[in-house]
């Protein structure tokens, strides 16, 4: 064994990657060279350990973990690989994690070349001072192309990629190199151990027996056993009962972390909401003078109401909220009523995605049936009395006749494509009310298009519209920047005369006509047929602005029902009594949770 | 109370591609046998039956064994006897045996009497076979024949059954079926790219069936049944009015001593079995959904007391009613029943008042 100088020999360093390019097959087989995990005890792809993670292929939330590489030059090395999470809806995660560290692992895929996301994640890492070391992945593909993908990495990031090694992550061919570049490219960690404390929280999670477990980089000092600690943000304080490292198969405890280091802190910490990530850890009695930077309060950005299908899960389903709650502070909730859907929670999310991500786990871990509303962003309201509301709901929404200035969220957004599609993503992005900003060319075949665009525009389905615009290859990234002054109605949806508040939903004037159209011809093809017909009108402040008629019933009978055969006439009811139980009574409309579904997906 | 014996008669010349009865092609053999079998199982039952109905199948096709049959059948004095029959394969030598054997009613299976549609429907007999077969009927006996007519097949109109039902009129008949066809899965129709007339066409035919079948004294009792007052099949209103009935052969379905219970659709288990083989059917029977399902059914409807007696919510019941259109149902309070308009949409409404 060689020697393990501190903190000379530590590597902390993340891993970029485009979805599929990789990145948890390629942090797999460093596990395994670092002798970490035995090949027996892998599971596929370690690190993303949610099931919907690896079904998705994407990382929802960061996680590291500790390791041992004892290098060519006979040293010992500590790696801790910090996984980031690869969505535009986790940004601020993702900044937060790249910034505990001070390289990243680049890998481009050596048939596919850069991808966009993969650009964003690059840039920003590099706006971090993170050095870059690329890895070529996937050579054993007949259409690899290595030579081109490291010209690509030049000319686009403008990074030396000469020496960036050549492996499959895959079948395991060469990923002695990607250690052995990452010991000599990736610069061992600064900081003084002596100083006052300073340490950022890249992610918490909630252990039943311990609290919350919070995962720090230490940046300045040294943190032990039995110290108070502060959070600089939310000013909670604790007293350290156990802290150490990551190891692959769960925590491994130690008396102190220092500067440089990545590890965990426990503290008897009771709400997640103590531990904001990008917050600073100092010591309550040797205060730091300042956090580090770059700390935000992440705020939701996309509301939706969650209702249980069968209204006696109520109970069931807050449960279940507060349990994801534990280990995920981006996510709020709090109880509403609707008319329509009776009790359920107003929940507010990152993004879209991190909406659907709930969702799922909701559904699948908890085995809850949903139905949920169309998601809102937020808006702001000034009254004709000079109150400033801020509205998620659109039950919420004042009347007309109250509202001096409505306001609603805008974004800066990064679009990144081939050239190839500019001019239908430029199409896409007029036609959701944007603002070109300007154009830059990334290279001849690249191009990064800069918008304002309205978040609510966006939220919908724009990543989708994207992709099929650009056959796959855009992507995007997007910060909110502020409100700005908008013509919003609030629209209202009626069956058979009533209003379904479930169903309202803010949206621009210029685009309230088209959408009342669709969503009145989406719930007449999703709501069967009743007794008697029923009117399906989209109204603005009670004038009518589109309808459409579901035609009364005609026939459903069981004609023949003799020879004693009574079975089937059994089974048509007990089928007919399954189907209303999923349906909801609105008045005298029976409206199935499929087309409460089908309305959050009117562009299909 | 007497309860019903029914006697499945599985055997056709052949299939009608829009039939999913069970049945299997005639044999004489197979009939021998299956008449031992049936005579067998009728051991079981100690009991004096009031009403007795062979269906089918082609029931006629065994008027032989259905003579034998019927002298190991104790019964009611007044029983109602019903043997199914099929235009093509009834004559003066089978209908006049069967009347001396004591059968009393016949049913026949007309569908139409339009040669067209009959054609459509793959059937066997023309329309003149079909009126020749009522007439013989009459002249050796029968004062109680039923004609099954089908609506809603292929090349139908309002103004074709119209005329059907005309042509029925002058026949000696008192009872009619009028089924709506159904496609049922498994049968050749559901195969074939037929030319059916649209939803609405079928509940125009039926709704003007209905009425003209009224005009002419043929009141509609059941949604697919109407019969001259009194001639109301006795055996098959004890199926809508939860009355007991014994079911004997394969696919045949019993109500006997408050159990629910049916034999496979497998005339070989059938034959060489001592005894048929049941099925227990797990639901409850008797309760207050089947009655209100069953007695929805009928232009008598249910009896809001006898729904709340099998345990039934009945003050539920009434509420849900504000949820059916007006013109679907009437009720005073205690009878409850659906016009022709709700029969037609009648699952809907069982559906809406019991859940």
């Amino acid at each position: 064994m060689g020697m393990c100088n501190y903190p000379e020999n530590i590597r902390n360093f993340c891993i970029i990657a485009h979805i599929d390019h990789g990145k948890s097959t390629l942090a797999d087989r460093i596990l395994e060279m670092t002798k970490t995990v035995a090949q027996r005890d892998m599971e596929e792809q370690l690190l993303d350990n949610m099931e919907l993670e690896r079904e998705r292929g994407i990382t929802i939330k960061a996680r590291a973990v500790r390791l041992n590489y004892t290098a060519k030059d006979g040293n010992d090395y500590i790696f801790n690989l910090i996984d980031t999470p690869g969505h535009v809806d986790f940004n601020y995660e993702v900044s937060r994690s790249l910034n505990a560290c001070e390289g990243a692992i680049l890998i481009v895929d050596a048939s596919q070349g850069i991808e966009a996301q993969t650009l964003a994640n690059t840039y920003l890492a590099i706006e971090q001072d993170l050095e870059v070391v690329p890895v070529i992945n996937k050579i054993d593909l007949p259409s690899a192309r290595p030579d081109e993908a490291k010209e690509e990495i030049e000319s686009v990031i403008g990074i030396p990629a000469d020496d960036a090694p050549c492996v499959s992550a895959k079948l395991g061919i060469n990923i002695e190199a990607v250690m052995e570049q990452i010991v000599k490219c990736v610069p061992p960690p600064k900081g003084n151990k002596d100083a006052k404390l300073k340490a950022l929280i890249f992610d918490s999670y909630y252990d039943a027996y311990k609290g919350v477990i919070v995962h720090i980089r230490v940046k300045e000092g040294t943190v032990k056993v039995g110290d108070k600690i502060r959070m600089m943000a939310t000013k909670a304080e604790f007293q350290v009962t156990e802290l150490g490292y990551m190891g692959a198969f769960g925590l491994i405890s130690a008396d102190e972390l220092k500067a440089g280091e990545v590890g965990y802190i426990a503290a008897s910490i009771k709400s997640i909401g103590d531990t904001k990530v990008g917050d600073t850890v100092t010591l309550a009695d040797d205060p730091a003078d300042e956090p580090l930077a770059g700390y935000r309060n992440v705020n939701p950005m996309v509301f939706s109401g969650i209702y249980p299908a069968d209204g006696s899960k109520y109970g069931d389903l807050r449960d279940a909220l507060d349990k994801l709650q534990l280990n995920d502070a981006s996510l709020s909730f709090e109880p509403e009523t609707s008319i329509a859907l009776g009790f359920g929670f107003r929940c507010g999310f990152l993004g879209l995605l991190h909406m659907d991500i709930i969702q799922e786990r909701l559904e699948r871990e908890y085995n809850l049936d949903l139905i949920t509303t169309a998601p809102s962003v937020v808006y702001r309201i000034t009254k004709t009395n000079g109150d400033v509301v801020m509205i998620d709901n659109p039950t919420n929404y004042p009347d007309v006749s109250e509202i001096q200035l409505a306001e609603e969220p805008m974004v800066s957004a990064h679009i990144f494509s081939p050239s190839d599609y500019v001019g239908s993503i430029m199409e896409l992005c007029q036609d959701r009310r944007g603002v070109f900003k300007d154009m830059k060319y990334m290279d001849e075949k690249r191009v990064d298009i800069h918008y304002e665009l309205p978040l609510n525009e966006i939220v919908y389905d724009f990543f989708d519209a994207l992709k099929s615009r650009s056959r796959g290859y855009a992507s995007y990234d997007y910060e909110v920047i502020g409100f700005a002054p908008s013509k919003l109605v609030k629209l209202d949806v009626m069956l058979n005369g009533d209003v379904v508040d479930a169903l309202s939903f803010i949206v621009h004037a210029d685009k309230a006509y088209p959408r009342a159209r669709r969503i009145t011809e989406k719930l007449k093809e999703n709501i069967p047929r009743q007794l008697f017909e029923v009117p399906v009108q989209a109204a603005i402040g009670g004038k009518i602005i589109a309808r459409e008629t579901i035609k009364a019933m005609r026939k459903d009978v069981l004609a023949k029902c003799y020879g004693g055969d009574i079975t089937r006439k059994k089974k048509l009811l007990e089928k007919q009594k399954e189907g209303k139980k999923r349906m909801r009574q609105l008045g005298t409309v029976s409206v199935p949770q499929e087309a409460f579904m089908a309305v959050l997906k009117l562009d299909e | 109370m007497s309860r019903g014996l029914y006697i499945h008669i599985p055997f056709c010349l052949s299939k009608c591609p829009y039939c999913d009865f069970y049945s299997v092609k005639y044999s004489c053999e197979t009939a021998e046998k299956y008449k031992d079998a049936v005579i067998r199982n009728l051991l079981c039952y100690n009991e004096k039956f009031d009403t007795v109905y062979f269906g089918g199948g082609t029931p006629v096709l065994l008027w032989k064994e259905i003579c034998e049959i019927l002298e190991h059948i104790s019964m009611e004095e007044n029983a109602e006897i019903t043997v199914e029959a099929n235009p093509c394969c009834s004559d003066k030598e089978n209908l006049s045996a069967l009347k001396k054997a004591g059968v009393n009613r016949i049913s026949f299976g007309i569908q139409s009497l339009n040669d067209k549609e009959l054609m459509a429907l793959g059937r066997r007999h023309d329309a003149k076979t079909a009126v020749k077969a009522v007439e013989t009927a009459y002249n050796c006996g029968f004062d109680n024949i039923s004609a099954d007519i089908m609506l809603g097949t292929q090349g139908q109109s309002v103004k074709s059954v119209e005329s059907t039902i005309n042509e029925l009129s002058l026949l000696p008949l008192c009872h009619i079926s009028a089924y709506m066809l159904k496609i049922e899965e498994n049968t050749p129709f559901a195969k074939m790219r037929l030319n059916l007339p649209d939803e609405e066409t079928v509940c125009d035919i039926y709704l003007s069936a209905v009425e003209q079948l009224e005009n002419i004294g043929i009141h509609q009792y059941e949604i697919s049944n109407f019969a001259e007052s009194g001639k109301e099949c006795r055996h098959n209103l004890k199926y809508w009015n939860c009355e007991e009935y014994v079911g004997i052969g394969p696919a045949a379905h019993s109500y006997y001593k408050s159990e629910r219970f049916f034999v496979d659709r497998n005339i070989d288990e059938f034959i060489n079995a001592e005894f048929q083989a049941t099925h227990k059917e797990t639901d409850l029977a008797g309760g207050c959904d089947e009655y209100a399902m069953l007695r929805l059914r009928l232009t008598q409807g249910l009896m809001l007391s006898e729904y709340a007696k099998r345990g039934g919510n009945a003050e539920a019941l009434e509420r849900k009613l504000s949820l059916i259109p007006q013109h679907f149902f009437r009720f005073n309070g205690e009878r409850l029943y659906l016009t022709p308009e709700g029969f037609l949409v009648s699952n809907s409404i069982i559906g809406t008042l019991l859940s």
